[in-house]
C-alpha cells in the first residue's frame, strides 16, 4: 500500500508546551487509520498538524516534516488554503453555516476557494458529495431549507458532504461521532468504509470500539507520543505494548 | 510484555465479574480432576455404588459448565473485552467445554466399570491406573498453567500426552492377546479397552487447555501444529 501521508519527526507546540514528542508514522492510502488515546494525548494536535490547521492557534507552532505525496505541506511557500482543500477535515461538533441553505452548505468550500463554475456543475458536485456523504435521499426534497433545520447526525454528515465537495484527497475526522446518537454513528461508519475506496481517511475517536470496527490501522498516543501503530486486528487482540493493553482493556492506573 | 501483574481495571464490575469467571473454572477444574480419581477408583475396586455416586456427581459438572458459559457471555456482552481481557475469555469459553467433556469421559469410565463389576475381572490393573495418573495429573495441570499464565506448565503438558498415547497403545496390545487367547475375554476385554480409550481422550483434552493457555499468553495459535514447530 503506497503511503498517503507520511509524518517525520514531528513535533507540535502550545507557546512552550510540547504537545507532540518527534512523532513518525505514514497513512496508507485507501485506508481508514484510527488515533486513539486519552484526553491530552496530543491525538488532536497530530490531525490539525496534519492540514496545518494547528499553527492558527495563537502561540501555536510544528517542527518536523508532513509529506503528502511525498512533498513537505511545511516547506517554505506552500499554501495553507490549498493544502486544506487537498486534506479536508470534519469536526467533533458539527459545524454547517446554520443560516445558510443544504446546497449552499454543500457548495460553500466551492465559493471559498474562489472556483468558478457554472450552475449545472455546482448542482452536479452538490448532488454527488451528499450522495456520497449518504444524506441525498433524505434532503433532495428541501435542499434550500438551512442547514441548521437538519438533525444532529444529518448535520454531521452534511459537514461530510461539505468536505468531499471540494474533492479533497485526505478527510480528516476529529471525533466526528462523539454528539451522535447510535444509529448517526452506525451511518458514518458505513460511510467511512464507503469513503475509503476514493480517500485516505484519519479518524481520531475516544470510542475504542468505533476503531476496532472502522480502522485498518489504529495508534495509540499518550503524553504527545506515539505508543503503538499497528494493524487495529492486532492492537486490540495483542498489542504489543503494555501501555497500549492497559488502556485498550480499562486498567487506568 | 513485561510480567509485571497488570494493574485492576478502573471498572470494578468488570474486574468482578473476570474474577467469578477464573474461580468458576478453578472450582470446575478440581471437581473434574476428582471426578476422574474416583471413576478409577471404582474400576480398580470393583465399587459399583461409588461409580454410581460419581455419574451423579455429572450433573454438577454440567450445572458448572453452563455457569461458567454464561458468565463468558456477559462478559462479552457487557465490557467488550480486548487484548489479554479477551483472549482470556475466549479461552475460558473453550475450556470449560474440555473440562466438562472430561466430566463426561469420567461417567463412561464409571459405566464400564458397571458392566465389568458383574463379571469377573480379566487381569489385575496395572497400566489403567498408571495412565490415570497421569491424565489426571495433565488436568490438574492445565489449569494451573491457565491460572498462572505458565506457558512453561503448558508446554510441559503437551509433551507428557506421548505418554500417555503409549500406555494406551501398550493396553491395546495388551488385551488383543487376551482376545486372540481365548474369546471369552472379549466381553471385558473391550471395555477395559474403552477405559483406556476414555483415558486416552482426558489427556487430549487436557492438552487442549494448555494449547489454549499458550494462547492466551502469547496470542499466538498453537493447535493442530507439530510438537516441533510449539
Amino acid at each position: 500500500m503506497a503511503d498517503k501521508l507520511v509524518v517525520r519527526h514531528l513535533s507540535a507546540y502550545f507557546h512552550a508546551v510540547r504537545a507532540l514528542k518527534d512523532i513518525s508514522l505514514s497513512f496508507p492510502e485507501n485506508h481508514v487509520t484510527a488515533i486513539i488515546g486519552p484526553s491530552g494525548c496530543g491525538k488532536s494536535t497530530l490531525v490539525r498538524c496534519l492540514n496545518r490547521m494547528h499553527e492558527v492557534v495563537a502561540g501555536a507552532r510544528a517542527e518536523g516534516e508532513v509529506l503528502l505525496d511525498g512533498e513537505d505541506i511545511y516547506a517554505p511557500g506552500v499554501d495553507p488554503v490549498q493544502i486544506r482543500r487537498r486534506i479536508g477535515m470534519v469536526f467533533q461538533k458539527p459545524t454547517p453555516f446554520p443560516a445558510m441553505s443544504i446546497e449552499d452548505n454543500v457548495a460553500a468550500g466551492l465559493s471559498l476557494n474562489g472556483l468558478r463554475i457554472s450552475r449545472a456543475e455546482r448542482d452536479r458536485i452538490v448532488e454527488k458529495s451528499l450522495r456520497q456523504a449518504a444524506l441525498w435521499d433524505e434532503v433532495k426534497d428541501r435542499l434550500r431549507r438551512p442547514g441548521a433545520s437538519l438533525s444532529g447526525g444529518q448535520q454531521q454528515r452534511l459537514c461530510v458532504a461539505r468536505a468531499l465537495a471540494v474533492e479533497p484527497e485526505v478527510l480528516l475526522m476529529d471525533e466526528p461521532c462523539s454528539a451522535l446518537d447510535p444509529i448517526s454513528t452506525a451511518r458514518i461508519e458505513e460511510l467511512l468504509l464507503e469513503l475509503k475506496s476514493s480517500y485516505t481517511i484519519v479518524i481520531v475517536t475516544h470510542n475504542m470500539q468505533q476503531a476496532a470496527r472502522t480502522a485498518d490501522l489504529t495508534a495509540f498516543m499518550y503524553q504527545g507520543d506515539l505508543i503503538e501503530f499497528g494493524e487495529t486486528r492486532q492492537i486490540f487482540t495483542n498489542p504489543e505494548r503494555r501501555e497500549t493493553e492497559d488502556y485498550i482493556t480499562g486498567r487506568f492506573g | 510484555m513485561d510480567t509485571n501483574p497488570q494493574p485492576q481495571h478502573t471498572n470494578r464490575q468488570y474486574e468482578e465479574d473476570l474474577r467469578g469467571l477464573r474461580q468458576g473454572l478453578l472450582k470446575m477444574g478440581g471437581l473434574v480432576e476428582r471426578q476422574i480419581a474416583e471413576a478409577v477408583e471404582s474400576l480398580v475396586e470393583r465399587d459399583s455404588d461409588h461409580a454410581r455416586a460419581v455419574i451423579k456427581n455429572d450433573e454438577e459438572v454440567n450445572r458448572m459448565d453452563v455457569a461458567n458459559d454464561e458468565q463468558c457471555i456477559r462478559l462479552l456482552a457487557l465490557h467488550q473485552p480486548t487484548a489479554s481481557d479477551l483472549r482470556f475469555i475466549t479461552t475460558g469459553l473453550k475450556i470449560t467445554t474440555d473440562l466438562e467433556r472430561i466430566g463426561d469421559n469420567a461417567v463412561n469410565i464409571c459405566e464400564r466399570a458397571l458392566e465389568l463389576n458383574e463379571v469377573p475381572q480379566l487381569k489385575p490393573y496395572v497400566d489403567l491406573p498408571r495412565m490415570a495418573e497421569i491424565a489426571q495429573s495433565m488436568v490438574k495441570d492445565s489449569i494451573d498453567a491457565f491460572m498462572r499464565n505458565d506457558v512453561v506448565l503448558a508446554q510441559n503438558v503437551i509433551e507428557r500426552d506421548d505418554e500417555v498415547d503409549h500406555l494406551n497403545y501398550q493396553i491395546y496390545r495388551e488385551l488383543l492377546s487376551y482376545m486372540a487367547e481365548d474369546p471369552h475375554t472379549i466381553g471385558p476385554a473391550t471395555r477395559l479397552l474403552f477405559v483406556s480409550k476414555y483415558l486416552e481422550r482426558i489427556a487430549d483434552h487436557a492438552t487442549n487447555i494448555a494449547e489454549m493457555v499458550m494462547f492466551m499468553v502469547h496470542g499466538k495459535v498453537v493447535r493442530h501444529m507439530d510438537k516441533k514447530q510449539k
